[in-house]
């Protein structure tokens, strides 16, 4: 029972880390432009990818740090030549973009590595076991991509907080129009921070692809998910994004560890249930951030943090 | 006198709503202008159309520069700054944080240091530390002109700064404008109450209908009864 939990919460924390390497990004773009990129999982797919591709030909520390800024290259890119562009014809054609974006860049990935998942391995210097506890072990790796995450998330706060540019785009989240005037290159800030969401969303995808599954729907598995996220969070707020990561997180890791139904619990009077007693709290993991977003929605349309009347 | 602000034939709509009509009128190297009118003529909208927040129709020169169609930071960064009617603070960063984003690069330089702010009003030095949110409705006006201040402006303005404030803050922002104007700093200053105005202005100009109706010196306005009576008396 110790282990069940101490390594479904760790899971869980790490998962949660995960989506809000994502999440973040996913709301900083969504509150400063007013796009709610659906792209935004196909970033950490192509980071996998180019993570897969440079580890097989030079190594994975290479395409640790080279993927997630070539992805972030190429966010910055789809920013400055497609959104911007798209812009001038309002968020319906923004949101057709991104959407159409998805679509083309699975089709992409599917053409250079194929259909199937690719074998993207653990690096041998990180392929050992951590500790174990009685008789479970907890593998090197992904207390590595915990550690990465962790320190992402300083970074980035620090920037956020503590520097000129933080201060910028806290502003420019409330206030864009005032920001330009006061003589900020605003448009330039866009790209920015569209460009290190990307990278952020490639990073998540370069270190999650040897503990997951590299193949081209890795992206449409993760999309909804990541948008009950921030819908649950709060659209916009990264204090709720982060909220909602870690408890989408460990929501779904323990329901996925816990098997049991509703039937082991209350025993035989489950039975005026019917099938609905037998069936395991695992079986339904993977509706479970559903219906939190259903139910956050009836209860609490602006998200557990957001204040936003949209 | 140069023309350091030239506004010719200023055009700007709101999607189908043509909003100015041809707006023509001009504010002097070191000149304090006032841009006078009832409220929905289009005051705030000409000075947006001239910092390109609002796409501008015309020409509207500055130091014979034409700026019409340049980007919002461009035009801020030639020396043109706007304070707004609805005091923009930025509510989440702190005094200090906003004076500093008012500035155009890290370090402080030209005319203004936050050190001259603190000394004009010394309760924004006091509050240097809190998020501006929590700022009285004065104190945020006195915030938001300081903030453009700190950018060091050739030419400030500044929209209704006056609006919804208690008579000792009023007379709090007349000072301001003439230190403003004391240090070399045009301002182009748009208001609906006659009072200040007339009192520091030396042109003045009145809009009614998406036009410029009236110009003038402040004595020419005093004395045009009929002008006040159909333009700007409510
Ligand atoms: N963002 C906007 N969208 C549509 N119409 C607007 C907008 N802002 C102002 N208007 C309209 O434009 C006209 C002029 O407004 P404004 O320039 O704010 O006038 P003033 O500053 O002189 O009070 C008004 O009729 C107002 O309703
Ligand atoms: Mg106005």
């Amino acid at each position: 029972m110790l282990e069940l939990i101490t390594f479904s919460t760790l899971n869980g924390v790490l998962y949660g880390m995960l989506l809000f390497m994502m999440a973040s990004g996913l709301t900083l773009i969504f509150s400063m432009m007013g796009v709610l990129n659906f792209a935004h999982a196909s970033f950490y797919m192509i980071g996998a990818y180019f993570g897969f591709e440079i580890s097989r030909r030079i190594g994975f520390w290479p395409g640790f740090i080279v993927a997630p800024l070539l992805v972030g290259a190429i966010g910055a890119l789809v920013e400055r030549y497609g959104l911007r562009r798209v812009h001038k014809y309002g968020h319906v054609a923004e949101l057709l973009f991104t959407f159409g974006l998805a679509f083309i860049i699975e089709e992409l990935v599917q053409m250079f590595w194929g259909k199937l998942p690719v074998d993207y391995r653990v690096p041998p210097s990180l392929d050992f076991v951590a500790f174990r506890l009685f008789d479970t072990t907890y593998p090197a790796y992904r207390m590595f991509m915990l550690a990465t995450a962790v320190a992402m998330f300083v970074f980035l706060f620090l920037v956020l907080k503590r520097t000129r540019v933080g201060l910028i785009i806290q502003a420019a989240l409330t206030h864009p129009s005032m920001v330009a005037m006061l003589g900020h290159d605003v448009p330039r800030v866009f790209m920015a921070v569209f460009g290190v969401g990307a990278a952020l969303a490639g990073l998540a995808g370069v270190i999650a692809g040897p503990a997951l599954v590299t193949q081209p729907s890795m992206a449409a598995l993760l999309g909804p998910i990541l948008f009950v996220v921030i819908v649950v969070g709060g659209l916009g707020s990264l204090a709720g994004a982060f909220v909602a990561s870690l408890l989408i997180g460990l929501v779904q890791t323990f329901a996925v560890a816990i098997n049991a139904s509703l039937a082991d619990v209350i025993g035989p009077s489950a039975d005026i249930f019917g099938d609905l007693g037998r069936v395991t709290v695992a079986q339904i993991a993977p509706v479970i951030p559903y219906l939190l977003l259903v139910l956050v929605l009836v209860f609490r349309p602006t998200g557990l943090l957001g204040n936003r009347e949209s | 006198m140069s023309a350091m602000l030239e506004v010719e034939d200023l055009h700007a709509y709101y999607g189908k709503s043509h909003i100015l009509q041809g707006v023509t009128f001009s504010v002097g190297e070191g000149e304090i202008v006032s841009l006078l009118g009832r409220n929905g003529v289009g005051r705030s909208t000409a000075i947006k159309a001239i910092m390109g927040d609002v796409p501008p129709r015309g020409s509207v020169k500055f130091r014979g520069r034409q700026i019409a169609g340049m980007k919002p930071h461009q035009i801020a960064r030639l020396g043109l700054g706007y304070v707004p009617e609805n005091r923009e603070i930025f509510p989440s960063l702190t005094v200090r944080q906003n004076l500093f984003l008012g500035q155009k690069s890290t370090r402080e330089s030209g005319r203004w240091k936050m050190a001259d702010m603190f000394g004009i009003f010394p309760r924004l030095e006091e509050r240097a530390d809190t998020p501006a949110g929590v700022l009285s409705g004065g104190e945020q006006q006195m915030l938001t002109m300081c903030r453009t201040l700190m950018g060091d402006p050739d030419l400030i303005m500044v929209d209704e700064p006056t609006e919804g404030l208690a008579p000792m803050m009023v007379e709090l922002v007349g000072k301001l404008l003439e230190e403003i104007a004391g240090r070399g700093v045009s301002i182009l200053l748009v208001e609906q109450k006659l009072a200040i105005a007339l009192k520091i202005s030396r042109r003045l100009y009145v809009m009614g209908h998406g036009r410029v109706v009236f110009e003038g010196k402040p004595a020419d306005l005093s004395a045009d009864s009929p002008v006040r009576k159909e333009w700007l008396e409510v």
